[in-house]
């Protein structure tokens, strides 16, 4: 079984009832694989089909060999925590301090990164290095739900 | 007729001069509108280089009229042109630049294409009075409500909870700690070093003194950043007049020579995908503008260093080659060699001589090139930096931006 069947069985995915406050990205065609892909426990990222360069954030075309073919595949879902910070400061209501962002690298290509919040772990227990893997957060929206990609320790820190 | 540099590159900058600057009152929640601050700006730089406001045919200016976040902006250039009824034969307001001093950049190559012969730059804001006595995080983005939906680089961000630059620019920083071992009891330095030299500065906006062990025990705001590391939003308005150099009009004082201009965008222009995440595009801005001088970082005596966030000058610090790459922590500790005192000092340079915005007040960029031309003509008062023989600095760098976004000039006394 892949992380990503793994991740759509729903064994880490979190609790959505009482949501607090999060802007919402602009859904359009362009991005839609990204923030969609968790309604299928996938985290999807633009792929060459030429060359096999992923391709994020999302460009109709690959930069390395300029090949138009760019289509949506599932990524394995793992990641490597690349840097982070615990922000400690109030930006929302109900969004509260202290929480863990950071920036993770996918093992599919060098350099291949997201922002995100690492989840299900004390935030003083963040380290560089720290092996995670995507669980998706489901947020109702107006022209339909948003799979925010958030990532959590594969090994129990 | 203009320099060459390696390679047969022309640099048009050279043609250009800084004839004059000026700024409004600066203050925290001023409470006036940003137009006028604009106009008592413009009008100081204009008679501070000796001019009349009929010279002026260019203005420029970042980031443009827009309304968000309140107290960014709120002043472009037609409002400027339409208050003073100004003749422009030249004129460009934007934010998509090299920097916030992106603005002055334009102007240097319009008047070195003739496209203008004395160019208003300016930048204002109104942050202090905008965000009232509710702190910044009245003014987070997308916080106004359930309509707003993150477009462009924001969506990759602001879904997660980190809205603000202070966060991105703490994932960098933790990198950097991380990698080389910088500590927090070092990047202090940054903030008592501007804390110092506001003191001095009678328009700086927190001129009491700072210990280190005030900076150590202030609260965090995003690891390894806390409170201070952080600028202080402020009111007021700053002005850089952009003059041809072979332009005939009499100037009230010697002009600031434009040496080098560095635009560069290089590598992937974002906060997240840099290729190495310990700097910023000021690396390769800092690497364009050594390229085209004959100069060398060892000739500096003085560097105005954006300082958004503390850590963005330790950046600038080490992509100018003032240190070296990593060693930025270890230069600044103690700040002997980056005080006003260092000032032509072999291996040392002045940094962030009025205050910063760290303790000066977030006029966004244009601060940093006010000061520079400020020390070149030994106009600084109390704060004023003399070289060991008592002379007047004569090479500065004044310099912008961070992320993804930079631009730095070096600037030479007449
Ligand atoms: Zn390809």
């Amino acid at each position: 079984m892949s992380d990503s069947e793994a991740a759509a069985e729903g064994d880490t995915t979190l609790d959505t009832a009482d949501l607090p406050f999060r802007v919402m990205p602009a859904v359009t065609v362009d991005n839609e694989h990204f923030w969609t892909g968790g309604e299928h426990g996938e985290l999807r990222i633009l792929r060459c089909q030429a060359c096999g360069y992923w391709i994020h954030p999302p460009a109709p075309i690959c930069p390395q060999c300029l090949g138009k073919d760019v289509v949506p595949e599932a990524t394995s879902g793992r990641a490597t925590v690349l840097t982070w910070t615990i922000n400690r400061q109030p930006w929302y209501p109900d969004l509260d301090p202290p929480y863990v962002v950071a920036i993770v690298e996918l093992p599919e290509q060098s350099g291949l990164r997201l922002t995100t919040n690492i989840v299900e772990l004390d935030p003083e227990d963040i380290d560089f290095g720290l092996e995670v893997r995507v669980t998706f957060l489901e947020y109702p929206d107006s022209g339909g739900s948003v799979w925010l990609p958030m990532f959590s320790p594969v090994n129990h820190v | 007729m203009s320099d060459r540099g390696s390679g047969g590159i022309r640099l048009g900058e050279r043609e250009a001069v800084i004839s004059g600057v000026g700024q409004s009152e600066i203050g925290r929640r001023i409470y006036r509108d940003p137009l006028g601050l604009t106009i008592d700006a413009t009008l100081a730089a204009v008679e501070h280089a000796g001019l009349k406001l009929s010279d002026i045919d260019g203005i420029s200016t970042y980031p443009g009229n827009i309304n968000q976040p309140p107290g960014f902006s709120g002043v472009g250039v037609v409002e400027l042109q339409d208050a003073l009824r100004l003749d422009l034969n030249w004129f460009c307001g934007g934010m998509e630049l090299p920097g916030q001093l992106g603005a002055v950049a334009n102007a240097i190559a319009a008047v070195s294409t003739g496209l203008a012969n004395h160019v208003l730059c300016f930048r204002t804001v109104w942050e202090a009075s905008a965000q009232g006595d509710k702190g910044r995080a009245s003014v987070t983005m997308g916080g106004g409500g359930d309509a707003f939906r993150a477009h462009g680089f924001l969506q990759w961000t602001l879904p997660f909870g980190a809205p603000s630059a202070a966060i991105w620019i703490a994932m960098m920083a933790n990198l950097h700690f991380h990698k080389y071992g910088t500590t927090r009891e070092q990047l202090a330095w940054i903030a008592l070093n501007s804390r110092r030299n506001a003191e001095v500065n009678p328009n700086a906006i927190y001129r009491q003194p700072m210990t280190h062990a005030e900076y150590m025990d202030v609260r965090m705001i995003s690891d390894p950043l806390c409170l201070y590391d952080c600028d202080i939003p402020a009111d007021g308005s700053t002005a850089i007049l952009v003059s041809r150099a072979d332009s005939s009009d009499d100037l009230a004082r010697e002009p600031v020579q434009v040496q080098a201009v560095g635009t560069a965008l290089r590598g992937r222009p974002s906060w997240d995908q840099f290729d190495d995440l310990t700097t910023m595009a000021l690396r390769d801005a800092a690497a364009m503008m050594w390229e085209r001088t004959d100069l060398n970082p060892s000739d500096v005596h003085i560097a105005e260093l954006y300082d958004g966030f503390s850590f963005i000058a330790l950046s600038w610090l080490e992509a100018l080659g003032f240190c070296g790459e990593g060693e930025g922590g270890a230069f600044i500790e103690g700040a002997e060699r980056i005080s006003r005192e260092s000032c032509g000092v072999p291996g040392s340079v002045a940094l962030n001589t009025h205050g910063g915005q760290l303790s000066a007040g977030r006029l966004h960029g244009f601060g940093f090139m006010h000061e520079a031309c400020t020390q070149l003509w030994g106009e600084a008062g109390e704060r004023q930096c003399l070289q060991g023989d008592g002379s007047l600095p004569e090479v500065a760098v004044a310099a912008a931006g961070g992320g993804p976004l930079a631009s730095t000039f070096l600037l030479t006394s007449g």
